[in-house]
């Protein structure tokens, strides 16, 4: 009988240790002065440098350094005084040198760690990852194997090379071994590469986007039984690339390795890949017989060696934390904790708090975005943020709250903005959108209603409230939805000797 | 009356006079090129379409009155390790046959700026390894003064095209003495730079902390011209030194070393060393006497373990350097059917591409740098490294230049050494403590050996960024030297140079 994920964790305690990769987003490449913008024609920003020819040599990006210590410092991290690059070697013909030049024993960074915030059989609890190291090293090209079974250089027909990504500065995060995640695991992870996602997001320092590839994450999973005190063989997760993918890579990890130790197997040090559709891994290199990548100091380089007062000007511009400020704006807004989750996960923090600033009040600030932009932009499959601005959201709100539009014309107003009809006014302006509001208008129309259901008129005079609800139709309809319902709901009971 | 036999100043002097042109210069070197090269094979590719296009437009700038720096129009050797753009550029290895670099190295772009004219490619010990150019993937050079022995290596090319007059100036690079020793075999003058002197970019890696480029010629002072044409900061070499350039010409026509001491070293005589070579030393020391310097002796203990630790440094970052020739991007391919894998292509590349003492160099580096052994030979060579500069430290506190021979033995007979790869190392014993510390060093001629009649070369080393005061020593000893004799040593070259 296999093991499920709760009697796994009831039985093997899960240490886990988690790698990510980063692609700055500096205008040039680490060590040439070759663009980096995603997605051009293959082959088309490379340089001798990056392309390795012979002769060519490295020169370090001091902008690539200044991101990478900016991580360093929102990690809690020592700025290493001095540290130097190294190179590792390995042949694979999407690596122009063959050699990688990385940080080996003497990284930027060091020391450091990240608090996060679990949901957990008692509600928020605080978790700390320790930081080990975070340090700087080059992006290689991009291999396409073509034909083949796997996907993969062995077996294909032939391979195409694209060389643009070669260079890109990368910034490898490594976390110390993280025990004492017990069954929260998952969410441990998932919580690290967020709060780190969304730091990296508030220093500038990249794009973060996984989808893409400019964030990639190794998981490394092992266990133990409870209470052993020891130390499992590790897996190695690649390239698990969406928040939900490394919730799902562990516990698939957790699952897998359980059943093997179980059935009396062990685990087998090595690579895995995780697989979307199924939430599972499927093995990939052999880590048993370390691979010796022959690490030396890059003699083309000399070494970083930052100034003390350097540093201390770049710690003064760290931004707000992101939970903090998370934290912060709850308490402003006063948002129950399930709300400020959605408005979080929906990564609609930073519209909404420009749309308050702009004068909307907060409640309708959130429900606006959360509500109509989010199910406009699920529609065509679209960020909110990309439909409309905080200033047009702010603007209907704005007018909403004076009376100027109901509800329901704001959602026409929204729709036209977003089809492109021009500024929030102007799409009122056109579609003529003014709420009625003329009391002589909607009196008029309120007779006429009433005029047309004489028996329906007839049972609110005798008290029948909730039959007005016809009425109040009947002149929505008449008013082309353009009436304030309240006001009509208002001169309807008062005419009707109700009010 | 101006000729191939006169020196580059005079060279320079004639041409800005308008007694001679550049075209006409350039013209009667590559006459001497085609009369003596198939002897010596000093050129892998002679340029000439492009050195006369180069020749026609200085005299067109000159004729236009433009103001031109003191070598323009002056033809000059370049050794086939530095890369100019659309010139075949190999190495010396089949490795790169073919191969036409889309770029120009500093020194090449510095070379034309000032109006040299590139006669061509000179041969050399395939990727700069090797005493002797038998290492040449393109056949061996021989020595002008007896094409029955060695030139020197690795810029055996470049040395043996200025004792035939086939250029009057020359480009070589020294990694352990492949300036130095192949000037001290043919009677030519050849200087390392401080390193980071000249930079480096363009010029194909061999050892990265060891490599430096400097300039060959007949004389002192030509050498200096040249010296301060490719000399200088470089923001493309990150190891560059961003310093003024010592004034080495003014030093050089100085002829004035009274009260500067001298320091003899100690480690650097005795066993090992030819009678006639030691001999023809001890007189040059005389002649620095006469001059008016103070000779002391100093000892550098450490220089005994200098050869061995220089063979696990060099090779070590050679395995690295030499990587990307993989056949994936430029150079030779082999074995490419369609059917074999990229894996197995890069292999039959690299077996067949380099040569015997490439793979020794690439096989013993790999070794030293594996984890495990890593501390015990890369790791104590950099200590020994320390401890060469402690001993240059105290020996130029005592002196403010050092002397030696610059080889223990005159040029050998081609094949002698070539089963005898440790026999070869030796002969580099005196030039490769001068590499590991990143000093400066010269070799000019001081005489022929008795018992041979062959050249001696007489060392000069000088502390770091301190280049001036080697060509200080160097033109003085020169000029008592040639007025003792009456002559220049090169007068006293066989037939096969042409006079």
């Amino acid at each position: 009988m296999a093991l499920s994920y709760d009697q796994a964790v009831e039985k093997y305690e899960p240490t886990l240790g988690l790698e990510v990769h980063v692609e700055l987003n500096t205008k040039s490449k680490m060590f040439c002065g070759c663009a980096t913008e995603f997605g051009a024609e293959p082959n088309t920003q490379t340089c001798p440098i990056c392309l390795g020819l012979p002769g060519a040599l490295p020169v370090v990006n001091g902008r690539a350094i200044e991101s990478t210590i900016l991580i360093g410092l929102a990690l809690n991290c020592q700025i290493a005084p001095f540290s130097r690059f190294a190179r590792k070697n390995y042949f694979y013909p999407d690596m122009p040198k063959n050699f990688q030049t990385s940080q080996y024993d003497e990284p930027i960074c060091i020391n450091g760690y990240l608090d996060v915030e679990i949901d957990t059989d008692d509600g928020k609890m605080p978790f700390r990852v320790e930081i080990e190291r975070v340090h700087m090293e080059e992006d290689t090209g991009k291999s396409l194997h073509v034909g083949g079974e796997t996907g993969r250089i062995h077996g294909a027909d032939y391979s195409l090379l694209d060389y643009n990504r070669a260079g890109i500065p990368l910034v490898e995060i490594v976390t110390k071994i993280i025990p004492g995640a017990k069954k929260y695991a998952p969410q441990v992870a998932r919580a690290y590469v967020t709060e780190l996602r969304d730091i990296l997001r508030s220093l500038g320092v990249s794009d973060v986007k996984m989808e893409q590839g400019s964030m990639r994450c190794d998981v490394n999973l092992s266990l133990a039984p409870i209470g052993s005190g020891a130390l499992g063989t590790r897996s190695e997760t690649k390239n698990v690339n969406s928040l939900r993918s490394v919730e799902r890579a562990v516990l698939g990890e957790v699952i897998r390795q359980s059943n093997r130790l179980d059935a009396g197997e062990r685990i087998v040090q090595e690579t895995r890949h995780f697989l979307e559709e199924s939430g599972q891994t499927r093995p990939g290199r052999s880590k048993e017989q370390a691979e010796d990548y022959r690490y030396f100091p890059e003699p083309d380089l000399v070494p970083v060696v930052p100034d003390a007062t350097w540093i201390e000007t770049l710690r003064g511009q760290l931004p707000e934390r992101p939970s903090a400020r998370r934290k912060r704006l709850q308490a402003e807004w006063s948002v129950p904790d399930k709300e400020m989750d959605s408005l979080v996960n929906a990564e609609l923090l930073d519209v909404v708090e420009e749309t308050i600033s702009l004068g909307a009040e907060p409640a309708r600030a959130r429900s606006w975005w959360l509500g109509e932009v989010s199910r406009l932009a699920n529609e065509r499959e679209v960020a909110p943020t990309s439909l409309i601005t905080a200033s047009s959201i702010a603007e209907i709100i704005v007018l909403i709250e004076s009376g100027e539009l109901t509800d329901k014309l704001a959602r026409q107003v929204i729709e036209g903005v977003i089809a492109g009809e021009g500024s929030a006014k102007e799409v009122i302006e056109k579609r003529g959108l003014k709420v009625v509001s003329d009391d002589g208008a909607l009196m008029k129309a309120i007779e006429s209603a009433i005029a047309a259901s004489p028996d329906t008129a007839e049972r609110v005079r005798s008290g029948n409230i909730p039959a007005a609800g016809a009425l109040i139709g009947a002149v929505m309809k008449a008013t082309g939805g353009q009436a304030d319902a309240a006001k009509v709901r208002e001169l309807l009971l008062k005419h009707l000797g109700q009010g | 009356m101006t000729n191939i036999h006169s020196t580059a100043a005079q060279m320079s002097e004639a041409l800005s006079e308008g007694s001679i042109t550049s075209v006409e210069l350039t013209e009667a070197h590559l006459v001497q090129i085609e009369k003596v090269d198939s002897k010596v094979h000093a050129f892998l590719h002679v340029d000439r379409e492009n050195a006369l296009a180069q020749a026609r437009d200085v005299d067109a700038k000159r004729k236009s009155g433009e103001k031109l720096s003191a070598l323009a129009g002056v033809p000059l050797a370049l050794k086939d390790v530095l890369a100019q753009k659309g010139v075949p550029t190999t190495c010396g290895s089949k490795m790169l046959e073919g191969w036409r670099p889309p770029y120009d190295s500093t020194v090449v772009a510095k070379l034309k700026q000032s109006g040299v004219v590139i006669l061509g490619k000179t041969n050399m010990d395939e990727f700069a390894m090797g005493s002797s150019t038998e290492n040449s993937a393109y056949g061996p050079t021989h020595n002008p003064w007896d094409l029955t022995r060695i030139p020197g290596g690795s810029g055996g090319g470049s040395a043996a095209a200025l004792a035939s007059f086939e250029a009057p100036l020359a480009i070589g690079t020294d990694t352990g003495g492949s300036i130095r020793q192949p000037a001290a075999v043919t009677g030519t003058v050849g200087v390392k730079p401080t390193y980071g002197a000249v930079s480096r970019y363009g010029l194909v890696a061999f050892s990265s902390s060891l490599d430096q480029a400097g300039p060959c010629a007949r004389t002192v002072l030509d050498t200096a011209l040249l010296h301060e044409v490719i000399a200088g900061y470089d923001q493309m070499d990150s190891t560059s030194i961003n310093a003024p350039v010592p004034q080495v010409v003014t030093a050089a026509k100085k002829l004035d070393v009274k009260g500067l001491k001298i320091g003899v070293v100690k480690e650097l005589s005795g066993e090992g060393y030819q009678a006639g070579v030691q001999q023809r030393f001890n007189e040059a020391l005389d002649e620095l006497v006469k001059a008016g310097a103070e000779i002391v002796e100093v000892s550098c203990p450490n220089f005994e373990y200098a050869l061995a630790a220089y063979y696990l440094i060099a090779p070590s970052e050679a395995s690295s350097n030499l990587a990307r020739f993989d056949s994936m991007r430029y150079g030779l391919r082999v074995g490419d059917d369609g059917k074999t894998s990229a894996e197995e292509v890069m292999n039959l590349t690299r077996h067949e591409g380099f040569g015997a003492e490439v793979k020794r160099r690439i096989i013993l580096g790999t070794y030293a740098l594996s984890s495990g052994y890593y501390d015990a030979y890369y790791g104590s060579a950099q200590k020994v490294r320390t401890l060469l500069i402690r001993d240059y430290q105290a020996a130029f506190a005592k002196a403010d230049v050092l002397v030696s021979p610059t080889c223990p033995t005159t040029a050998f007979k081609l094949g002698e050494n070539v089963d005898n790869p440790v026999a070869m190392y030796l002969n580099d014993i005196a030039t490769i403590p001068v590499n590991m510390a990143g000093i400066g060093g010269m070799s000019l001629p001081c005489g022929l050996a008795p018992e041979d009649g062959l050249p001696v070369g007489f060392q000069i080393m000088s502390p770091a960024m301190k280049d001036d005061l080697m060509y200080q020593v160097g033109g003085t000893l020169e000029a008592a030297l040639v007025s003792k004799w009456g002559k220049t040593l090169l007068s006293e070259i066989p037939a096969l140079a042409g006079k």
